[in-house]
């Protein structure tokens, strides 16, 4: 139902390291949940839209007023690794 | 006498404070006090604020003795699921990846309490990232059930829901995405209540699947719930999909009773597999509703069956997208030893999420991918706006559904280690949070073997007034309220 | 072979909003790191944005400017990747139901004549924050993030694949930007990176109705490097298809220093976008009522004013083109004919001389300038009327830019107002044949250049400021009695 190439594959997608027993407990784990969502297939949904928003309103919108930006040191409070003003990150392999 | 003051429901504590027989301090102290005696066996709270805590109460302490009090809520102590962002205040969602996040800023809900008086007791227990309908799958620790400690409390506001159950707090806020207020409170044997989706602000309320996430109220009475309600309800400029309709007063309509009330009742939730004793309870709730004047009748609701099916779609697939931000670059954990980029980010989001969140994380991924977007997450939404007219068809015949609130009542912790049989958990509640209808669930009974049963009373979008009266009504027609949890 | 370029251009452009497009942080450029930004636009958990109305009506004006078809609806979809400079790893966009379709722009291009390009589709989205590196994005250990861009509302418009050279490229640019400071929904100032620019490139046969395998091309910071990339681009995949290969689909950088594009690292995955409607905000439907009152409010268009100038002032097509390059040139140019109604010499100034100091299609600059359309037209009488010379005008005209003052009380003060006394002049005159015997001589002989040579040494003895019409005339008979 969903091989391991695809749980590799939405693994990286999803950034989430996954050892190879987790790996394949999640293929099982998986298939059993997508088995049995499956069910939905046979539902007849001709015509019917999708319901995208729960609620039934449109343009929200705000003013264009500036309100005041945070600190930078109370933003930057919960940084696991910052440069002076910056957050900092290790390199950057792929672009 | 401190045993008695934690004893008293909010508005109970509002009327004693109002003619002096205690204090908001006395109250905080008692339930601080009583917190440090039974937290290590119920285990419902992450961070208590006693320090806070006190000082709130100690406020509100001056504002009754100049008789000059905030309103109905002013120095009630209130427990918090740790899913709502309280400022300076860890916030953790029962998860590794925020242990140590500490927001800048209050979710309105939370700055809303604040400026009512409410006194912060802590901050409660829940499954990580709201995923979960046992408390079990918390980082930290699993919650237990007041009512029997080898049991679940639910979930995954299991935290919010022992505390008010365990009378580790007056009453709580918790959150409900497929049920994780109800069930708990049904599990529990206290009033939880979700509100119609958009009548509560979601700012601050960490994202687990927006177009369904609410803040809800575990409560005593439905009389507290109505309290709490009427002080989180309402739009907020934040929060764009927070409805800008009026905030009704709850607590003065809640005498309406049910005369006349036209009640269904749907028959896709007493099918097999429902247990005997909750079956029963709920038959006979349904009796005495008949007996307080309402008309009760047989429904169907047919999607109800795939009810499941489309919430474990949709739910994971906005969890996924919501849980993307948290990559150890900007607040959180982030995991050591990573070469690059990618390599700690993977390591962070692995080492931070436990196995059930990693699972949703997985499933919504695949179902939002390419190749499989349109098969599962188009149709899931689809499948929704059938489930959606199943409800709107039958409140064209009837004000007000009736059914029970979970197929069963607590079970013991380390019981259901299959993802699968936990999702099926939430059958009875997962339809009206796809349809973002308003739903509470208050006791209705014991089983056999003396844990709560929750029945569930499901309205119109925003008809919240009609679920509470009738809600209060079956409540005063009852004695249930009168057993206490041994622990108590 | 002979291969038919095919391109294609995406434009981003920040809206000129005060804030940002989901909350109220500031848009101002250049603040100090990390300063300009909240819960919301750095993505905290529990966080959720609100639509900014006057984006969306930036979004709405660009969009009927550009001749598009504003949709009934439209909705924001959350497009997802993970890079850390996009805080939420998903960046709030438009996908299936953008804010506008179908447009197109009129090109006047460089050689003459004009071509249409489409415009397919127009839509808002978030713009993300910035990242450094530490050294070269190859040899950094590690990269610093800075979120105050995070948030800022960007307009990207896709137009269809209807350009073909990079000069048109370049041209496109060119137009798009002026509609877009036109009208105020952006300050077009690429240096800043307020207006950016990913291209797509192909090549096909000649007369191929097909396209070919498109590349991608992108860090392209100016008109010029747009050019020259594509350029060299095209160059690159005619050599690669003339050597009977395929040109691969992929994304290529430009390389500004070396001239050269170059293959971003492959990366095994290619983007999943897994796009979805923004479930935190609800959709857009505008109401038609106020669209129609953006569009009532459309200021004249570069194109448009081009045309009235010609037909209106009598002007020929260059300096048309010329001096509608922004709007705020063409304000001035009119701003000095309403004062000095002669619109070709008022043209031929601007042109020759106040161009020379200023850029034309800065806003800015020409706001600022110390000669004013006034002090202009104050010149330019005082050449019509005589008092100085075309030449000395010049002169004055530095010297207004420096300090700002009329002409007037320049040319009073240097005493530089044009010698036209014929008696004054024919004693200069006397004075420089009898010292510059040569040119006499040479003038004699028949050459007349030589005349020349000495209307110049007059004109230098005065200090410039005689007649030199006069002069010339005196010189001519005194030469002829001679």
């Amino acid at each position: 139902m969903i091989d391991e190439r695809d749980v590799e594959h939405v693994a990286r997608l999803a950034r989430l390291a996954l050892g190879d027993e987790e790996r394949s407990r999640m293929r099982q784990q998986l298939g059993r949940i997508l088995q049995y969502i499956d069910a939905l297939k046979a539902v007849d949904v001709e015509g019917v839209e999708p319901t995208s928003h729960a609620v039934p309103m449109t343009n929200v919108m705000r003013d264009d007023e500036v309100v005041p930006s945070r600190p930078r040191e109370e933003m930057m409070a919960n940084a696991p690794d910052r440069a002076g003003d910056f957050f900092r990150v290790p390199r950057i392999l792929e672009d | 006498m401190a045993a008695e003051l934690t004893r008293l429901t909010v508005h109970e504590l509002a009327a004693a404070y109002r003619r002096g027989d205690t204090t908001p301090g006395a109250v905080a102290d008692a339930y601080l006090a009583r917190i440090a005696a039974l937290e290590g066996r119920v285990g419902a709270y992450l961070t208590v604020t006693a320090e806070a805590a006190r000082a709130a109460a100690r406020a509100a302490d001056d504002r009754f003795a100049r008789r000059a009090p905030l309103g109905p809520l002013d120095g009630v102590p209130i427990a918090l699921k740790d899913v709502l962002c309280t400022a300076g205040v860890p916030t953790t969602c029962g998860s590794r990846i925020l242990e140590s996040f500490v927001p800048p800023y209050d979710a309105t809900v939370v700055s809303r309490l604040r400026r009512a008086g409410a006194v912060f007791l802590g901050k409660t227990n829940m499954d990580e990232f709201a995923m979960g309908s046992s408390t079990e799958h918390s980082a930290f620790k699993p919650t237990r059930n007041p009512w029997d400690l080898e049991r679940v409390p639910g979930g995954s506001s299991g935290g919010s829901a022992a505390a008010v159950a365990g009378e580790l707090a007056a009453a709580g806020l918790g959150t409900d995405t497929g049920g994780s207020v109800r069930q708990p409170a049904a599990f529990c044997g206290t009033v939880g209540l979700k509100p119609t989706y958009g009548r509560v602000s979601r700012y601050g309320l960490i994202a687990f699947a927006s177009s369904l996430d609410q803040v809800g109220t575990f409560t005593r009475t439905v009389r507290d719930c109505a309290l709490l309600l009427g002080a989180i309800a309402g739009a907020d400029p934040c929060d764009s999909t927070s409805v800008d309709r009026p905030v009704p007063d709850y607590v003065a309509q809640l005498e309406r009773g049910v005369a006349g009330l036209r009640i269904g009742v749907p028959r896709e939730y007493f099918a097999e597999g429902l247990d005997p004793d909750v079956r029963s309870a709920v038959e006979e709730a349904v009796a005495t509703l008949r007996g307080l004047g309402a008309a009760t009748r047989d429904l169907s609701l047919p999607t109800t069956d795939h009810g499941i099916a489309v919430y474990y779609i949709i739910a994971p697939a906005e969890a996924s997208s919501n849980l993307a931000r948290y990559d150890g670059v900007k607040y959180g954990l982030r995991a050591p030893g990573g070469r690059d980029l990618v390599e700690m980010e993977s390591r962070t989001r692995a080492a931070g999420f436990g196995a059930e969140v990693k699972r949703r994380i997985m499933l919504g991924t695949y179902a939002l991918s390419a190749g499989y977007h349109e098969a599962y997450y188009g149709r899931a939404q689809k499948v929704r706006t059938l489930v959606r007219r199943d409800f709107d068809r039958a409140f064209a015949e009837v004000d007000l559904i009736v059914a029970p609130t979970t197929p069963g009542v607590a079970f013991r912790i380390g019981e259901k280690e299959d993802p699968l049989a936990m999702y099926l958990n939430d059958v009875f509640t997962v339809p009206s949070s796809l349809a973002g209808l308003p739903a509470v669930s208050v006791r209705c009974g014991f089983s056999r073997a003396g844990l709560p049963i929750g029945l569930q009373l499901i309205g119109k979008a925003f008809d919240e007034p009609t679920v509470l009266a009738a809600a209060h009504a079956y409540e005063r027609a009852t004695s249930w309220a009168e057993r206490r949890p041994a622990i108590a | 072979m002979i291969h038919e370029v095919v391109i294609g251009l995406e434009v981003h452009a920040q809206l000129t909003t005060r804030s940002k497009l989901f909350c109220g942080c500031p848009t101002t450029f250049g603040a100090a790191p990390n300063t300009q930004t909240c819960p919301v636009c750095q993505g905290m958990p529990g966080t959720l944005p609100v639509i900014n109305r006057r984006a969306v009506e930036h979004g709405v004006r660009a969009a009927l400017a550009l001749g598009c078809r504003i949709n009934a609806a439209c909705r924001f979809a959350r497009k997802h990747y993970y890079y850390p400079d996009m805080p939420k790893n998903y960046q709030i966009s438009q996908y299936e139901e953008p804010l506008a379709e179908d447009g197109a722009l009129e090109v006047d291009l460089p050689g003459g004549g004009t071509t249409r390009v489409g415009i397919q589709r127009l839509h808002l989205e978030e713009d993300v924050g910035k990242l450094v590196h530490e050294g070269s994005l190859e040899t950094a250990q590690a990269s610093l993030v800075d979120f105050n861009r995070a948030g800022v509302p960007l307009m990207e418009t896709v137009s269809r694949p209807d350009i073909r050279s990079p000069e048109e490229a370049a041209a496109f640019l060119r137009a798009f930007r002026a509609v877009l400071v036109d009208l105020g929904v952006c300050d077009g100032n690429m240096e800043e990176g307020s207006l950016r620019c990913d291209a797509n490139i192909s090549l096909r046969p000649r007369g191929a109705a097909a396209l070919g395998t498109k590349v991608e091309i992108k860090n392209m910071n100016s008109f010029r490097n747009v050019q020259r990339a594509l350029e060299h681009e095209a160059e690159r995949q005619a050599r690669v298809l003339d050597a009977g290969q395929r040109v691969v689909q992929e994304t290529r950088l430009w390389d500004a220093e070396r001239g050269v594009t170059r293959a971003m690292r492959s990366k095994e995955y290619a983007h999943d976008y897994r796009y979805f409607p923004e479930p935190d905000l609800v959709p857009l439907r505008l109401d038609p009522a106020w669209v129609e009152e953006i569009r009532r409010g459309l200021p004249e268009l570069p194109r448009a004013r081009r045309e009235r100038f010609i037909a209106e002032h009598g002007l020929p097509p260059y300096d048309a083109t010329v001096l509608t390059q922004s709007r705020a040139l063409a304000e001035y140019f009119e701003a000095t004919v309403r004062e000095f109604p002669n619109p070709k010499a008022v043209s031929n100034w601007i042109m020759s001389e106040l161009l020379r100091a200023l850029p034309g299609d800065d806003e800015r600059a020409i706001a600022a300038s110390p000669v004013t359309p006034a002090r202009l037209a104050g010149l330019l009488r005082l050449v019509e009327d005589g008092t100085i010379s075309g030449k000395i005008a010049k002169d004055v005209f530095e010297r207004m830019l420096r300090s700002g003052e009329d002409a007037r009380a320049i040319v009073d003060r240097e005493g530089l107002t044009q010698v036209a006394d014929a008696a004054e002049l024919a004693a200069v005159i006397e004075r420089v044949l009898a010292e510059n015997p040569k040119p006499i001589e040479d003038f004699r002989k028949g050459k007349a250049a030589a005349a020349k040579a000495l209307v110049g040494l007059v004109m230098k003895a005065t200090g410039g400021k005689a007649n030199p019409g006069l002069v010339n005339r005196l010189l001519q008979e005194k030469l002829a009695r001679m």
